[in-house]
């Protein structure tokens, strides 16, 4: 009795463990930095991002590998990474952040959620403090969630030569969606 | 089994709950999937353009891009004021290549100086990356076909003869984001030489060199040294240039001893000296097109 009970206690802590968190390995981040005037989309997008988030804390996390990002042209892409975001010397973005108010989701039930999600976005050697708006689904056990919200490329200390700057606009729009599964 | 026990059970369950997910709280959650090997990263822009100057770059276009080239090399610039120091003398080559994929690209190019239409494949069966090779090697093969009439029309001219092959290994290394460097042992051989003493065959060792002064401007050199003789009245390849970049358009501005613009005309056909200041002034325009896009960006978003 004494054990069994003893092996219970410690399968029902491991579990409540496991259900915490959540994990994606090829969350879209996908942005568009075109102007109105240019004739080429400014975009890129990265389908290999890592997502994980905690239920209990919200805590709420993003990393990806720059030179992920895929572009229409080749050349955008060796431009990006050379000339923009400077792949070498920063390989990684990393968001750390927290997701405000996650005690109102149930992520037992099926349903849909705006949150918003608050925390330091670390990339390009710049680390800023950003907030987004987004919509977390619940659905069979699945959690989707999305996210559309703006940068402006100068907070990252990402410069637009005079040249292209009616091609590149000074402010991208970043796009989130990721599938998690529990881990 | 008392109840002061089971109590006590029922605590240590409660206790373990309770630590178990608040251990985790505070916890570093991208730390927790352990160490993220970074994806193999193929090495790019070693140069900005597939040449150096005029001699291969151990660059390759990409898979779906199209690269149209424009090349010029004016006159002497010590031919005086009358020819506007070669601004008034021009030849040419136009030349398309095109990426088969990452690692093959095929191009031709006509030149007006002898008339010359040329052909070359460029393959790069070893590509410097992160985790892998430290340097690239590229090989490439091609044609030069002379369209010149024949000297002398009254002798047996062969067809065959029109023609002069070039086979050239590039061993090149992107030191880092501002310093290329890359050797280049080159074989030439034409099928039909001036006089019995020249060689058909000509074996040259190159030198060519890439460095970034900004994201967007690199000055560039390259040199040719012969190992076998060169035919009398030719000398050794020597340019230096400036790389400019602006968008999908690459200028290369150089001043080189060479006129020729395939690898027959500048690694056997130079006439030039830099010493008695033979020297002509020259650029290259590359235009990149994108005919197949990556599989992303091929259907049009809803």
């Amino acid at each position: 009795m004494k054990k069994v009970f003893l092996f219970l206690t410690m399968v029902i802590s491991l579990a409540a463990n496991a259900q915490d968190k959540y994990l994606t390995r090829n969350a879209k981040v996908h942005f568009d930095a075109t102007t109105s005037t240019s004739l080429e989309k400014m975009e890129g997008v990265n389908n290999q991002v890592i997502s994980i988030f905690n239920t209990q804390t919200g805590q709420y996390e993003f990393s990806m590998q720059m030179q992920s990002f895929e572009f229409e042209k080749a050349l955008m892409k060796d431009h990006f990474n050379e000339n923009y975001v400077e792949t070498t010397k920063f390989p990684k973005a990393v968001f750390k952040g927290a997701i405000q108010d996650v005690a109102k989701v149930n992520f037992a039930k099926d349903g849909k959620y705006a949150v918003v999600v608050k925390g330091t976005m670390d990339m390009h050697g710049v680390k800023k403090e950003i907030s987004a708006n987004g919509t977390l689904t619940i659905s069979g056990g699945k959690v989707i969630a999305s996210s559309t919200f703006k940068l402006l490329l100068s907070d990252f200390n990402v410069e637009v030569p005079k040249l292209v700057s009616d091609k590149i606009a000074k402010e991208a729009t970043i796009t989130v969606d990721a599938a998690y599964n529990k881990m | 089994m008392n109840r002061y026990k089971l109590n006590k059970y029922l605590l240590l369950f409660v206790l373990l709950v309770l630590s178990s997910s608040s251990a985790f709280a505070q916890d570093d959650l991208l730390g927790s999937l352990g160490e993220e090997k970074a994806p193999r990263e193929y090495t790019r822009n070693a140069f900005k353009s597939t040449r150096v100057i005029t001699a291969q770059s151990m660059e390759q276009l990409s898979k779906g891009v199209l690269d149209f080239r424009i090349l010029h090399r004016f006159g002497r610039v010590n031919s005086g004021a009358y020819e506007a120091y070669g601004f008034d003398q021009a030849v040419m080559r136009m030349a398309l290549d095109y990426g088969i994929t990452d690692r093959l690209t095929l191009g031709i190019g006509r030149s007006s100086n002898k008339k010359e239409i040329d052909g070359f494949i460029k393959y790069r069966p070893i590509w410097q990356s992160n985790d892998g090779w430290p340097l690239s090697v590229v090989i490439t093969s091609g044609f030069v076909k002379d369209g010149m009439k024949w000297a002398d029309p009254s002798r047996e001219n062969y067809y065959s003869s029109r023609f002069s092959f070039f086979h050239q290994v590039l061993i090149g290394r992107k030191f880092s984001d501002a310093f290329s460097l890359q050797l280049m042992p080159t074989l030439v051989h034409r099928n039909l030489v001036l006089t019995e003493e020249d060689k058909n065959d000509i074996i040259s060792i190159g030198v060519g060199t890439r460095l970034k002064l900004t994201n967007r401007l690199a000055i560039t050199a390259e040199y040719f040294r012969h190992i076998t003789d060169l035919p009398t009245g030719y000398y050794d390849p020597l340019s230096i240039g400036f790389d400019i970049e602006t968008g999908g358009h690459v200028f290369q501005l150089h001043f080189t001893n060479s006129l020729g613009m395939n690898e027959r005309s500048y690694l056997v056909g130079t006439e030039g000296q830099w010493s008695k200041g033979d020297i002509h002034f020259g650029f290259n325009i590359s235009r990149v097109f994108t005919i197949s896009k990556p599989k992303e960006f091929r259907k049009k978003k809803e």
